[in-house]
């Protein structure tokens, strides 16, 4: 779509000064495909099955579905860990495939799995995020103790993250996807394995970046709670494809239901808790 | 498709990122090493009981006519024990790769704009920082047990980078072998299946003069041999250094392209995670 474009000019700066009549998408994918080969099946297994996806600037958007929905594999992409076989992807009007190394700068991403270094400090853990950014001691300094004091964790500061809770370890985790002020946060089940309060408190924190910092929050879940609760936006994907999206309210109204569930069943043509097993016992 | 990481850094604010990446990260791992030094002790006590047990049980060995060492069976076991232990300590390596990769730590650094390359250096450097300071230790425990060494510091200083060398070379192929097939048990099948085959055909303990044809044929070819022989030659009153150069020559080539392929293993690996 945007292959014309000549490689040394970048598509950010050549955007015109005039104010366009819709801003611009924070986060763009068309026709996403992506197969990976499985040991002992011939045909291979399709992740990604033409998925599309529209993300406005400022918002919070959650990818809901079972695991093996293709979440995580359209996050890979769009965080540049994976390439697609197939289709385009932007984030603020970067191609991830053809420009990576840019992407990464305006991106922020908070993983499955928590990435911090156990064995170091959660200061320390910060600063070095800081620095891989290009920031100087000093200012990786500043903006590590402001984030510390944020996210509740400067009393745990110098201590190690091995001694850390679920919770706060989770807190650290996004915390180390903010460092560089991303304009795009991509958090990957943000959630999973923490006990009530500490969601609740992520879930008031997650509502705090997209309002007070202006931040576009993708987000995947497999909690349909969740993406009710958090997202302005949702999209619900299922076997690689979006089968739904839109607002929440507007959703379950357009349907005459009263929960995402009932979504679910309507768009996937399966009920959501059989989906969720199989998939559990597909893992096994 | 051949996009290559070095057209990903030309960003203009990416110019001195490279090194200062490898720098930040190394520091990571030293900081970690010298915070557990037990650790790197503890990695020493294998090799340094494979030093004393053989040092005594075959300490009669050196009187064998012929065997033509000038020295303490000690002393002539000392570049042997290095080689092991830098060639087992490294041969771990994969494993800290594959609880990386596990830990979701390794795409954290991915999807920073971190050189590529500089992630695996900072693997690189640790195991060179290590396998000095464990060299080191094996040949004061040497000293301690009465062995001694003519070629002196410079010597030392020629077993050292030898065992950087042969360090390298299994630390990368561990990397490799963890990135590419991410099972512990791989790399510990790698390690049972060359660690006393390769020990064995070498002249860590027994002068090649003494083995069987076979033996010798295999042992001149093997590197972890190269790398005891280029210990022991420094460590002795007149070393031959035309000899230690061509044997080094074949070390340093043998680590870079075990380096070379694992860089390309883990840019693989990075784009497909």
């Amino acid at each position: 779509m945007q292959s014309d474009t000549p490689a040394r000019s970048h598509p950010a700066l050549a955007q015109p000064l005039a104010v366009p009549a819709r801003p611009r998408p924070a986060i763009e994918a068309r026709g996403l495909v992506k197969t990976y080969s499985a040991p002992g099946k011939k045909p291979r297994i399709r992740a990604l099955d033409g998925l599309d996806l529209t993300v406005e600037p400022g918002t919070i958007f959650a990818l809901v579905g079972p695991n093996g929905a293709g979440k995580s594999t359209t996050v890979k992409i769009l965080t540049t860990l994976a390439v697609a076989d197939e289709g385009t992807a932007t984030v603020e009007g970067i191609d991830v495939r053809t420009d990576p190394a840019q992407a990464r700068r305006v991106i922020g991403v908070v993983g499955q799995r928590s990435g911090a270094d156990p064995t170091a400090t959660g200061r320390e853990n910060l600063v070095l995020q800081g620095h891989l950014y290009g920031q100087r001691s000093s200012a990786a300094g500043l903006r590590a103790d402001e984030l510390l004091e944020r996210f509740r964790l400067d009393d745990a500061a110098g201590r190690f993250v091995r001694t850390y809770s679920g919770g706060m370890q989770r807190r650290l985790d996004v915390a180390l996807g903010l460092m560089h002020s991303p304009k795009v946060l991509f958090l990957d089940e943000p959630t999973t394995g923490l006990d009530p309060e500490a969601r609740t408190a992520m879930w008031e924190e997650i509502t705090r970046l997209a309002e007070s910092d202006q931040m576009t929050v993708l987000l995947t879940t497999h909690y349909l709670d969740e993406a009710d609760r958090l997202a302005s936006r949702l999209a619900i994907v299922d076997r690689g494809r979006v089968v739904a999206e839109g607002e929440p309210v507007r959703l379950k109204q357009d349907l005459g239901v009263t929960s995402l569930d009932e979504v679910y069943l309507h768009h996937a043509g399966r009920k959501y808790s059989d989906a969720t097993r199989v998939t559990e016992a597909a893992g096994r | 498709m051949t996009t290559t990481i070095d057209r990903e850094r030309t960003a203009p604010t990416a110019a001195p990122a490279f090194l200062s990446d490898t720098w930040y990260l190394t520091g990571r791992k030293l900081h970690a090493l010298v915070r557990q030094p037990y650790v790197l002790a503890f990695s020493v006590v294998q090799p340094a009981i494979w030093l004393f047990l053989f040092g005594a049980l075959f300490h009669k060995v050196i009187d064998i006519p012929g065997f033509g060492y000038h020295g303490s069976y000690l002393a002539y076991l000392v570049p042997g024990i290095v080689a092991m232990n830098a060639m087992s300590g490294n041969m771990w390596a994969g494993m800290t790769m594959i609880e990386e990769i596990d830990r979701g730590t390794l795409n954290r650094f991915l999807v920073t704009p971190a050189s590529r390359l500089a992630i695996m250096n900072a693997t690189v450097v640790e195991q060179a920082v290590s396998t000095t300071v464990q060299t080191l230790i094996i040949v004061a425990l040497g000293y301690a047990g009465g062995a001694r060494y003519p070629g002196g510091a410079v010597g030392i200083l020629v077993l050292i980078v030898a065992s950087i060398l042969i360090g390298v070379f299994w630390g990368a192929l561990s990397n490799m072998t963890g990135m590419l097939l991410r099972s512990r048990e791989a790399i510990i099948g790698v390690y049972t299946f060359f660690m006393l085959p390769l020990m064995f055909l070498s002249s860590a303990f027994i002068q090649p003069a003494f083995m069987p044809g076979w033996m010798q044929a295999i042992a001149s070819r093997n590197p972890l041999n190269w790398e005891v022989q280029i210990g022991r030659d420094a460590l002795s009153a007149t070393p031959d250094w035309s000899a230690i150069a061509v044997r080094s020559g074949g070390l340093l080539a043998l680590a870079l392209i075990a380096v070379a392929i694992s860089v390309t293993t883990f840019r693989s690996y990075a784009k497909n995670v």
